[in-house]
């Protein structure tokens, strides 16, 4: 009887900051059973060994910011059967979507003593701009439960497990007191995608919104709220603008008070 | 005339995207290029606009492998400018969580991405089958450098607990005690790995660097301390810029630094033993020199036995925190921003991090200046390869290839930080 081809794996790098690539090398129980079940093909921060694809399942770390990137992710999609996006630059651009607010060869000048030697996009862009998406891990950085449950859903083939309620669904169920309740704290709680199991209101903080906006996040009742407790404008601009800025409810409220 | 060309496209087994390039003509090294093709991220720029409570959770974004060490510069940037002085147990709880980064990213570096270079294997996982105690062994200590950073800052990967003047909510000392069995455990573990890297082959190579690391008065700085060399510098962190520079070089989205008409210096774990190996406990000292490490050393590639001496002290100084914690109540101080520029340098497992950042009377930054240990290392990265391939051309390409990797992983090369990535290429043309 001839074996059964383990599935194979492959893990993509663009614009970011490894964390999220990280995550799978931080599943330190569940690393070798992992490596068990699937063949990793094509994981650069972990082997020099490098299979030619097609791959089973790819992970894809970090948003598109230049047209090299662009190119290359069209060959990633074309070479894998599953395409997962791993974590807030993958998913929305991530922190260096900042860019997309200003212009980017400003930037470059203030980083770059030659600026012309720099190539680069005016924007940073998810790869869901770009090649169609499987399935989406949000977080920055991602939640490596979730990306066990994705993973083993894949090969089992069945659809992920993943959550899709707020924030502060989490901090009720943790029985975390509300910080914006209790001591007045602004945060994103209400219209951030659950995922890292409320953790910043756990340590008496405000969220600050690394999975970015839930399903129907109504940002604009929060924004009302802050301002009517005195939060100045540009602190609301800042709170909306961060690791998701250009995910799109969370950057058309930032516009909206960056008039 | 012969040429040819060492070539590494996309280097494994680093953080980010980056390659080297060793062109060889007439049986000599005519020229070594790291190349960094990662993206650049522009995070100078956008921090311009932000406020200060905010930059330490930015910058961590720019390394997902040390976040803590952005954050803590970046704190350390900010406290200078405001003159604020934190309660003794939130030092105690930054250096703590400090050491979880160390003894994670450290155990990750010297089992997972250069002890396979030594064996022989591609990667951890095919090195498994053959040493599977040793990668057990070693994602254990790993996993319990992540616990350190969970209790103390929330998670391993961008932790949320730190903040400029303290911390979001201090650990109960019953919930750092509960750590002590594993790190105990740990730094049994840790004394095996320095044993183990110790009986690893080592090419015979040495260069005469000069080694560039902060020194403290009491402790093996990690945190603190005064930016100090193998060659005499001894200088205020405040005073960082007006001895080293920065360059943009055309084949690298990395700018290279340099010491003011002194050239490439190394900082990482090697300088940091070098510099500070009287800071060490007698034990840490007693086991290095079992390992066959004098207080000096120069081959890059013992860099791996002394990733694990810091390793070792990391989970000793772990305990001996957790012994001296004292719960800090208020967690944070009172800030009151002022216009003023402030200066952080700490030493990320990489080596030192420094920041700058101009504020104004509100808080808000003006400019910012971040200069990672990798971008530090650029300049003796290429220099090692220049000097190491030379007398080894005539080696089979394949296999210097392999040694001329793993001589660039000597410095765990961090790309994401770099630029805020590397490729390796031996040509002959």
């Amino acid at each position: 009887m001839a074996r059964k081809r383990k599935p194979t794996l492959a893990v993509w790098k663009f614009a970011s900051c490894d964390g999220c690539q990280l995550s799978l090398l931080d599943c330190e129980d569940e690393l070798l059973e992992v490596a068990a079940l699937v063949e990793i093909a094509n994981f650069v921060e972990a082997s020099r060994a490098v299979q030619k694809g097609p791959y089973d399942v790819s992970l894809v770390e970090g948003s598109i910011t230049t047209s090299h990137d662009a190119e290359r992710i069209h060959q990633v999609r074309r070479a894998s059967k599953k395409l997962v996006t791993i974590g807030a630059c993958a998913t929305a651009g991530g922190i260096q979507a900042l860019r997309n607010f200003r212009n980017v060869r400003e930037f470059t000048s203030i980083v770059y003593a030659s600026p012309q030697w720099i190539e680069t996009l005016s924007k940073s862009m998810p790869i869901a701009d770009h090649v169609f998406v499987d399935y989406e891990l949000r977080g920055c950085p991602i939640n490596k439960y979730q990306l066990l449950e994705v993973l083993g859903a894949i090969l089992q083939g069945r659809k992920p497990a993943l959550p899709s309620h707020g924030v502060c669904v989490d901090c009720k169920l943790n029985g975390t007191v509300c910080v914006t309740v209790a001591s007045g704290t602004p945060c994103l709680g209400p219209v951030t995608h659950a995922g890292c199991g409320a953790l910043c209101p756990s340590f008496a903080r405000g969220c600050y919104g690394c999975f970015g906006p839930k399903a129907t996040p109504n940002t604009s009742a929060l924004a009302t709220f802050w301002a009517e407790g005195g939060m100045r404008r540009l602190d609301i601009v800042r709170a909306f603008r961060s690791f998701n800025a250009s995910a799109e409810a969370f950057r058309r409220e930032s516009e909206i008070h960056d008039a | 005339m012969t040429r040819k060309t060492i070539a590494v496209d996309y280097l494994a087994r680093v953080e980010g995207e980056g390659g080297f390039t060793v062109k060889v003509k007439d049986g000599r090294v005519a020229g070594v290029k790291v190349n960094i093709f990662e993206p650049p991220r522009f995070f100078e720029a956008f921090l311009r606009g932000r406020l200060y409570g905010e930059a330490p959770d930015i910058t961590a974004r720019i390394c997902g492998i040390c976040p803590v060490a952005y954050q803590m510069s970046a704190i350390h940037a900010m406290e200078d400018a405001f003159g604020v002085t934190v309660a003794p147990g939130v030092r105690t709880l930054r250096r703590l969580l400090y050491c979880g980064e160390w003894i994670e990213s450290h155990a990750l570096h010297v089992f997972m991405l250069h002890a396979p270079d030594f064996l022989g294997y591609e990667d951890a996982i095919r090195m498994a089958v053959d040493h599977g105690d040793v990668v057990k062994l070693a994602l254990r200590v790993k996993k319990i450098g992540n616990e350190v950073m969970r209790v103390v800052g929330g998670r391993e990967v961008h932790p949320v607990n730190m903040r400029v003047g303290g911390v979001y909510r201090a650990p109960a000392r019953g919930h750092l005690e509960a750590l002590v069995p594993d790190l105990r455990w740990a730094q049994g573990a840790a004394a095996e790995a320095v044993r183990f890297t110790a009986g690893l082959p080592f090419p015979d190579f040495e260069r005469d660097y000069e080694f560039v690391a902060l020194r403290h008065p009491d402790t093996y700085a990690i945190e603190d301390g005064r930016i100090v060399s193998s060659r005499g510098l001894d200088i205020a962190i405040r005073d960082y810029t007006q001895w080293f520079v920065e360059e943009h070089v055309q084949h690298s989205h990395a700018l290279h630094s340099s010491l003011k008409g002194r050239g490439a210096y190394h900082v990482g774990p090697l300088a940091r033993y070098n510099l500070n190996f009287d800071r060490l406990p007698a034990h840490v000292q007693d086991l290095a020199r079992e390992a066959g490490l004098g207080p000096a050393c120069r081959n890059p590639f013992k860099s791996i036995v002394v990733r694990a001496v810091e390793l070792l002290y990391a989970c000793g100084e772990a305990l001996r925190l957790i012994e001296e914690y004292e719960r800090p109540d208020p967690p944070v101080a009172t800030i009151s921003p002022r216009a003023a520029t402030g200066h952080g340098c700490t030493e990320a497992p990489r080596g030192i991090l420094y920041h700058r950042y101009r504020l104004d009377d509100l808080g808000v930054i003006q400019d910012a200046k971040i200069v990672p240990p990798t971008a530090q290392n650029l300049t003796t990265m290429e220099q090692d390869l220049a000097a190491f391939a030379e007398p080894r051309l005539k080696m089979p390409l394949d296999k210097l290839t392999w040694q001329c990797e793993q001589a660039v992983r000597n410095y765990d090369p961090c790309i994401s930080c770099a630029t805020h990535a590397l490729k390796v290429r031996i040509e002959e043309e």
